[in-house]
């Protein structure tokens, strides 16, 4: 199996966890990936506005960059690109006469685009085509008496024509961690949304939300939570460090990639999951456990 | 509160604009108050969402102008997920605020952004905050 890849502006800096991991543990599954050329950013938020055409020109280009590369669909890591990327595609299946004045704008295009690349979220991946099944034959180190909460955020499961799973209760993300040997934690918070890009400007509100999330999932029993967004990442564990200065009582928890707790599974190398880009340091956590 | 509803107000342009921008029909609203519910951010608003669709309705515009809470919905989508009318909420929120970005009233001044502020955010959150806040 062969899969183009389109990496979005965060996996290349802050979120270089979550790409390494993710392409270590494709490799293990004997998966190959390519990185489609001259991508570019996506804009990271869907126009909603219905007379906004012109933000959806980023995305779509990037979808003529997949066809070019010979490819009908794309994977994408980052809920936010995912979203991004998918819903301009849905508009253009559904409004032809907005696709057309896109293609207008495509002058110095080879490809005309057509609505017809197919959007993956890797998780999406996971569970669909390279199965659950075959993965679990993989595992070399399961993740034994490990209790994760999982957080989807909003962009992964909402709107629904756009979410990869139910989106009031998901459960791709819990049936994964159980494939990899791990306890999923249920909690309330799994879909309430981290603050998003309030982060720029209103840190405080983020630090807030934070301190709810995550209070919820450890008052639960998580020992760590694991999320699929670079802005959750870095809302939830870079943030703490607010949480913290805010309310006393707040009880630090890891936060990782659920790509990072597949490579942990698959045995990939520890320089593939980059620890070093963490707030929360994973490390005793996953000694303790044997997991490192 | 005391408030004044006049005929004038309903049939002002202002409103036919956040129908148009929203793509949203918004007397379909019947003030359940489901999206409020479920809102995330409510604790940080001055006017509910539910409040927000009223307000449009009734042409309520410099109240809805100057609501802080235009600037505090993060476009979760999870109003619009519990609307049992269907209605887009967040499409009308985004809507209220282009109606001010498209007059430079920008909410977000990232030129007054010390180098190291911006660079302690990751690019993702930069550039979604400026997609939602500038113009
Ligand atoms: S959920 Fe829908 S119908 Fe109910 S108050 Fe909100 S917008 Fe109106
Ligand atoms: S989209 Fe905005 S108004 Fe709707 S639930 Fe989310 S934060 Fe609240």
């Amino acid at each position: 199996m062969k899969l183009s890849y389109y990496p979005g502006c965060t996996l290349k800096n802050h979120a270089k966890n979550f790409e390494d991991s993710t392409l270590c543990s494709l490799e293990h599954l004997g998966i190959e990936v390519e990185e489609i050329p001259r991508w570019n950013c996506c804009g990271t938020v869907f126009s909603l506005a219905t007379d906004d055409l012109m933000h959806h020109l980023a995305p779509i280009r990037n979808l003529i960059r997949v066809k070019e590369s010979g490819s009908d669909s794309v994977m994408t890591l980052c809920s936010m690109c995912f979203n991004t990327l998918k819903a301009a595609n849905e508009r253009m299946k559904s409004q032809p006469e907005d696709l057309d004045k896109i293609n207008d704008f495509m002058y110095r295009e080879n490809v005309k685009y057509e609505g017809d690349v197919k959007i993956l979220h890797l998780l999406e991946i996971l569970r669909d085509e390279i199965k659950f099944d075959n993965l679990a034959k993989k595992i070399v180190k399961p993740l034994n008496n490990l209790k994760i909460a999982n957080y989807y955020g909003c962009l992964l499961v909402r709107p629904k024509e756009i979410g990869i799973d139910d989106m009031e209760n998901p459960t791709i993300m819990e049936d994964l961690m159980s494939v990899l040997g791990a306890d999923p934690i249920d909690f309330p918070y799994k879909t309430e949304c981290c603050a998003s890009y309030q982060t720029v400007d209103k840190p405080e509100i983020v630090a807030d939300r934070a301190y709810s999330i995550l209070s919820s999932a450890t008052g639960l029993g998580a020992e760590m939570v694991a999320v699929s967004c670079p802005l959750c990442a870095f809302n939830l564990d870079q943030r703490q460090k607010r949480t913290l200065e805010k309310y006393p009582d707040f009880k630090t928890v890891p936060i990782l990639y659920f790509s990072q707790l597949m490579a942990i599974a698959l045995g990939c190398p520890e320089e593939s999951l980059r620890f070093d880009l963490h707030y929360i340091d994973p490390m005793p956590l996953l000694k303790e456990k044997k997991l490192i | 509160m005391r408030v004044n509803i006049s005929k004038n107000k309903i049939e002002d342009p202002f409103v036919l604009k956040i129908q148009e921008l929203s793509g949203q029909n918004l007397l379909a609203c019947y003030q359940c108050g489901k999206c409020s519910a479920g809102c995330p951010a409510v604790s940080e608003m001055d006017i509910l969402p539910n409040q927000i669709i009223r307000y449009a309705q009734l042409g309520f515009k410099n109240e809805l102008l100057e609501s802080r809470s235009i600037w505090i919905c993060e476009s979760c989508f999870m109003c619009n997920s519990r609307c049992p009318k269907g209605i887009n909420i967040a499409e009308v929120i985004e809507a209220l605020r282009q109606i001010l970005l498209r007059k430079r009233k920008d909410h977000l001044e990232v030129e007054k952004m010390s180098g190291d502020e911006k660079e302690d955010v990751p690019p993702i959150a930069l550039i979604s905050s400026m997609r939602k806040f500038t113009s």
